[in-house]
C-alpha cells in the first residue's frame, strides 16, 4: 500500500516536472556537421559528462540535442534574475548572448559571464574569460540531483517512520522492514563501534542522513537516462560540503581530551608534545579533506573508466569492439554499484570514527 | 573536470542538506529510532521475564522436588518406627505371654500342691477316721475275742494302704 502510494508521487513529481518546463528540442545542424567532421575527442566527452552543467542533456536525437533546461538564478549587480537556461540555446561558447533586466549574459565553458561591450567574451592570453560574472545559484544538473535525492529520501523514509505506527510501532509494515536493515546497520556497525553506546544517539540524525545521501546519490549516477545520471557525488563541492560538515560536528563535539591530544599530548617529552602538536593540528584538517577526496575520486574514476571503455568504440571507429566495451562496462557497472554502497559506507563510518574520536574518554590517566 | 561557479552546488547543497536533515531527524529518524528502541527494550522485558519465569519454575521444580524427597523420607522413618513398634510390640506380647504362662504354671503348680496338700490333710483325717472306726470296731471286737480283734486290727491294717 505505501510501496503504491510513494511509486505514484514519485510518477506525479515526474510529471509535474516534464510537463511544467518540458522538453527544449534545439536544432544543431551546424554543430552537427562541425561534430562528424571533428576528430573524437574521449578526454572532452568525458570531461563533459562528469562536469556540472545548466541543463540536463538527455539524449542526441539525429543530431539534434535533447535537454531539460534547468532555471538560472543569477544574483547581479542589479539583483536577482531568473531564466531557463534553454534561453541559451545549448550555447557554450560565449556567442549567445540573453538579455534580462537590461544586462546581456553570455554563457562560455558552463560559466555565465556579463557580456563585454561587444557583447562578447573577452579572453586573456590563457584563454580564460576575463568577463566579471554574476553569483550564480543556478539549479545545475547536480543541484537538481541532489533535489531529487533528497525528495526520494524524504519518500522513502516518512513513509518508513509511518509505517512503524501501522505496526503498532513494534514492528514495520511495508517499505519499513525494507529500510529497517539498513538503519540498524548504520546504528549498529557505524555508530555504535565508533561513537560509543553512550554517545552514539545524538549523531545518528547526521550519519543516517550522510549516509543514505551519498548512496542514493552514488546510485542515481549508475542509472544512465533521465532524471537520474547526474552524480552528485563526482562533484568534488558536494563531497567538500558533506566533509565539511563532518568536520564541523567533530570539532564541536570534540572534549577536553580531544583538545589536548592535539595540542598537549600526552604520554609523551615535551619536546614531541611540540612538534606533535602543529602536526595533529594539520590532521584535523587532512582527515576531512581525505573524505571529500575519496568520495569524489572513488566515484569519478568509475565513471571515468565506463565512459573510457564506451569510447573506445569510436577511437577504435568500428562496432566490432562494442561487445568488449559493453562486456567491461556492464563489469564495471556491478563494480561500481557495490562501490556505491561501500564509498557510502566508508564515509559514514570515517565521519562516525572521527565523531568517536572526538567525543571518546580515555580511560588511561 | 572544471568547476564552475562554486557557490551554487555549494549553496543548495547546504540549503538542501540542511533541510533535508531536520526533515529527516523530525519526521524519519527519530520515529523509527524510537520505535526500534522500543522494540528492543520490549524484547528485552520478554526475554528477561521469560528467563525469570523460568527461574521460578525451576525454582518450582527443586521445591517439589525436595519436598517429594522430604515426604519420602518422612513416610520411610514412619514406616521404620512402625516396624519398630510392632517389633516391640510382638517382643512385649512375648515377653508378657511367657511371664504370664509362668505365672499360670507357677499358680498352677502352687494349687496342685495345695490340692495335694489339702487332699493329704483329708487324707489323713480320712484316715484318722478309718482308723478310728477300725480301732472302734477292733475295740469292740477286741472286746468279745482278742485273738480275734487282734486279727481284724490286722486285716484292717492290711486293707488301708496309704496310697
Amino acid at each position: 500500500m505505501i510501496a503504491k502510494t510513494t511509486i505514484k508521487r514519485t510518477l506525479l513529481l515526474f510529471l509535474m516536472f516534464t510537463s511544467i518546463l518540458g522538453f527544449s528540442q534545439e536544432h544543431h545542424e551546424a554543430e552537427k556537421k562541425a561534430d562528424t567532421e571533428e576528430e573524437f575527442d574521449a578526454t572532452e566527452l568525458i570531461m563533459h559528462h562528469i562536469s556540472d552543467a545548466h541543463e540536463f542533456h538527455v539524449a542526441d536525437i539525429n543530431g539534434e540535442s535533447i535537454s531539460f533546461p534547468l532555471p538560472v538564478i543569477l544574483w547581479t549587480d542589479n539583483g536577482l534574475v531568473t531564466f531557463m537556461s534553454s534561453e541559451f540555446h545549448h550555447d557554450n561558447t560565449g556567442e549567445h548572448v540573453v538579455e534580462k533586466n537590461g544586462m546581456k549574459f553570455v554563457r562560455l565553458h558552463e560559466e555565465i559571464y556579463y557580456a563585454n561591450k561587444h557583447g562578447g567574451i573577452t579572453l586573456n592570453e590563457e584563454h580564460h574569460a576575463e568577463n566579471r560574472r554574476p553569483l550564480n545559484f543556478s539549479i545545475t544538473k547536480n543541484v537538481f540531483s541532489l533535489f531529487l535525492a533528497a525528495a526520494l529520501m524524504l519518500l522513502i523514509f516518512i513513509p518508513t517512520a509511518r509505517s512503524y505506527k501501522k505496526g503498532n510501532g513494534v514492528m514495520p509494515k511495508g517499505i519499513g522492514r525494507f529500510m529497517e536493515p539498513l538503519i540498524l546497520f548504520v546504528r549498529d556497525d557505524i555508530a555504535k563501534p565508533n561513537i560509543g553506546e553512550k554517545k552514539y544517539k545524538a549523531y545518528m540524525p547526521y550519519l543516517l542522513t550522510v549516509f543514505f545521501l551519498i548512496w542514493i546519490g552514488n546510485i542515481f549516477g549508475l542509472i544512465p537516462f533521465f532524471p537520474f545520471s547526474g552524480t552528485l557525488t563526482n562533484d568534488i563541492l558536494f563531497t567538500g560540503v558533506m566533509a565539511a560538515i563532518t568536520f564541523l560536528i567533530t570539532q564541536f563535539s570534540g572534549n577536553k581530551e580531544y583538545w589536548g591530544h592535539i595540542f598537549w599530548m600526552p604520554g609523551i617529552p615535551v619536546p614531541m608534545k611540540i612538534i606533535m602538536a602543529p602536526i595533529e593540528l594539520i590532521g584535523i584538517f587532512t582527515k576531512p579533506f581525505a573524505l571529500m577526496i575519496r568520495l569524489f575520486a572513488n566515484i569519478t574514476a568509475g565513471h571515468i573508466i565506463i565512459l573510457s571503455l564506451f569510447s573506445l568504440i569510436f577511437i577504435f571507429g568500428t562496432a566490432w569492439v562494442s561487445p568488449v566495451s559493453v562486456g567491461f562496462a556492464l563489469f564495471m557497472n556491478v563494480l561500481e554499484l557495490l562501490v556505491a554502497a561501500l564509498q557510502a559506507y566508508v564515509f559514514t563510518l570515517l565521519s562516525a570514527l572521527f565523531i568517536g574520536q572526538a567525543v571518546a574518554e580515555h580511560d588511561h590517566h | 573536470m572544471n568547476i564552475t561557479h562554486p557557490e551554487s552546488l555549494i549553496f543548495w547543497t547546504v540549503i538542501v542538506f540542511v533541510v533535508l536533515f531536520i526533515l529527516l531527524r523530525k519526521f524519519a529518524w527519530k520515529p523509527i529510532l524510537s520505535a526500534v528502541n522500543n522494540r528492543e527494550s520490549k524484547i528485552e522485558e520478554a526475554l528477561e521475564a521469560a528467563k525469570k519465569a523460568r527461574e521460578e519454575m525451576e525454582n518450582l521444580q527443586a521445591d517439589n522436588e525436595k519436598m517429594l524427597a522430604e515426604a519420602r523420607a518422612e513416610r520411610d522413618a514412619m514406616l521404620k518406627e512402625a516396624r519398630e513398634i510392632k517389633d516391640k510390640i510382638i517382643a512385649d506380647a512375648k515377653e508378657a505371654a511367657a511371664t504370664q504362662g509362668a505365672a499360670i504354671l507357677e499358680q498352677a503348680k502352687a494349687e496342685i500342691e495345695s490340692e495335694k496338700k489339702s487332699a493329704l490333710v483329708e487324707l489323713k483325717t480320712e484316715v484318722a477316721n478309718i482308723s478310728l472306726e477300725i480301732a472302734q470296731k477292733v475295740v469292740k471286737e477286741e472286746l468279745s475275742d482278742e485273738a480275734k480283734q487282734l486279727k481284724q486290727v490286722e486285716k484292717m491294717l492290711n486293707e488301708v494302704t496309704l496310697n
